[in-house]
């Protein structure tokens, strides 16, 4: 199999796993962090598609500002660990 | 069938990841949990999306060396839509964790079952 | 009259000023919140048979909805995933969109003066959606402000959670020497990084909105590594509202005249400049500046309402 069909490959898989992840994950603030990364992934894979701006945008948009939004809001309602409240 | 479905996976995956972002929005109170379920589902739209104009063997849509031929470049107006898609995105999700911070303030919990509970009681008091 | 105008115009207006027979609702303080929950809890356990029904009531419901929705999603993915086999293969070519693509890449160099052909394509043929999208970013920040803000009106001692209010909202990190460090030798390789986006859109990957997001995550770091004193003395509110006004009305009136003259079949008689130079395709430049701004104003300000609940220091 050709190196870019494989490294495609192990990308689209990872995506899948993280999302499972962010679904299952416990705390409020692992999700968030997992889902940071997540679109992290996403950046690259739109490089692999040949299209930089939206590489560019989805790592300062995605990662960076919305990934602080979260966190932010987390910090005013001040629940992080919802075990007991899903 | 299968062959097809293997071949064209990154559509496939951004199947998935809609699924996936469709499932959290449905299944977990939590409210915060609801929001990442529609910021994955919206990522999934994008990667299906931008996926459509890809061409194997061309390249980006940045014109080099004079070369203004259509079989040189991939498609660019798929790109064009998911950028905008990917800001009003980061939109839509600041105003709705703004809206969760003060449904927070009103009812001091983050469980969608317990915020109907009460304000079903409190509409009744009054 | 014209005080009337100046009070609108500077927001000093104050709507509901001659109407006094609304009742002012506020939030009530996070103890009887507490109390009335429990309240609650408690009177639906001392009446047995309003605790029996609702407890059946509640299986009934659970159970109706978590099989409706499994079974939505499945036939939701399966029907999809069904599509999906049979679109037509990944990576090939499609022929019958093949008309407007031919006129973006063979004549777009021409038309537009710009290298980077999605940035001509979203500033120049579709520059209509990038208007509303701009306008779409103005709109969800005032609804933000709308719902997150704290002026002298709410700040007052009997509201909900005052002291958490003023606790939270002057919590700064303080003194902490990493961020220190790392936003003194990263703040300005982010800032000239993200104004080198913005003014290289016609010319190489970037534009408007890579730019702009890239500027105000390094306005973010900024005031988080800091302090919001620091971030005030520049920042200011006003700042904010004439950046964004100025932009926004910027692109609809240069927008509109391109419009009105393409329309018309009248020449515009703007210069499109020679490809490869940074002064070059016309009106991309000045719209990819408007739209960065706006970009960069409505993350910070994002950031700042849901830290301290104003946009910029007073």
């Amino acid at each position: 199999m050709e190196l870019t069909v494989l490294f495609r490959g192990i990308l689209l898989l990872l995506l899948v796993v993280c999302a499972i992840c962010v679904n299952l994950s416990g705390s409020l603030l692992r999700a968030v962090i997992i889902f940071m990364s997540y679109s992290m992934i996403m950046c690259i894979l739109w490089i692999l598609m040949e299209s930089p701006d939206l590489a560019i945008t989805e790592a300062a948009v995605g990662a960076g500002i919305s990934g602080i939004l979260f966190l932010v809001t987390l910090k005013k309602v001040r629940e992080e660990n919802d075990r007991d409240e899903r | 069938m299968l062959s097809t479905l293997l071949n064209n996976s990154e559509e496939a995956v951004a199947i998935i990841l809609f699924g996936i972002g469709f499932t959290m929005l449905l299944f977990h109170r939590n409210l915060i949990r609801k929001l990442i379920g529609m910021n994955i589902m919206d990522t999934g739209t994008f990667l299906f999306l931008a996926s459509m104009g890809y061409i194997t063997g061309r390249k980006a849509p940045i014109v080099t060396n004079g070369v203004m031929e259509l079989d040189a470049y991939i498609n660019p107006v798929p790109a064009g839509l998911v950028l905008t898609g990917i800001v009003v995105s980061v939109s839509v999700t600041a105003v709705m964790l703004a809206l969760t911070v003060r449904l927070y303030k009103r009812y001091h919990t983050l469980n969608l079952d317990e915020i109907y509970k009460l304000s079903k009681h409190q509409m009744e008091d009054r | 009259m014209k005080d009337k105008v100046r009070k609108w115009l500077y927001g000093d207006w104050d709507v509901l000023e001659n109407i006094t027979d609304t009742v002012e609702e506020h939030d009530a303080p996070r103890e009887v919140i507490k109390e009335d929950r429990h309240r609650v809890d408690r009177e639906i356990e001392e009446k047995p048979v309003t605790k029996a029904i609702e407890r059946a009531e509640e299986k009934g419901f659970r159970f109706l909805y978590g099989f409706t929705a499994v079974v939505s999603c499945m036939a939701l993915i399966g029907l999809l995933l069904y599509i999906v086999a049979n679109l037509p293969l990944y990576g090939q070519e499609n022929i019958r969109a093949d008309e407007v693509i031919r006129r973006y890449i063979e004549s777009g160099l021409k038309e537009t003066g710009a290298l980077n052909i999605v940035a001509g394509m979203i500033l120049d043929y579709r520059a209509f959606d990038t208007l509303g999208e701009s306008h779409v970013l103005f709109t969800a920040l005032i609804c933000a402000a709308v719902l997150l803000r704290i002026d002298g009106k709410n700040m007052r001692p009997d509201y909900e959670d005052y002291y958490t209010i003023s606790r939270d909202r002057y919590f700064d990190i303080g003194e902490d020497s990493v961020l220190h460090r790392a936003g003194g030798f990263l703040l300005p390789c982010i800032l000239v990084f993200g104004i080198y986006v913005l003014l290289n859109g016609q010319l190489s990957p970037g534009g408007g909105f890579s730019g702009g997001a890239v500027l105000g995550a390094g306005l973010i770091l900024f005031s988080a590594a800091f302090g919001f004193q620091t971030a005030d003395r520049f920042f200011t509110q006003k700042l904010l509202n004439r950046i964004t006004f100025a932009a926004l009305t910027f692109y609809s009136f240069a927008k509109g005249y391109v419009f009105f003259t393409g329309a018309n079949g009248i020449d515009s008689h703007i210069p499109k400049g020679t490809w490869g130079a940074i002064l070059s395709g016309g009106l991309i430049l000045p719209l990819d500046i408007a739209v960065g701004m706006v970009v960069a104003c409505t993350m910070f300000g994002f950031y700042s309402l849901f830290r301290r609940g104003n946009i910029g220091g007073r």
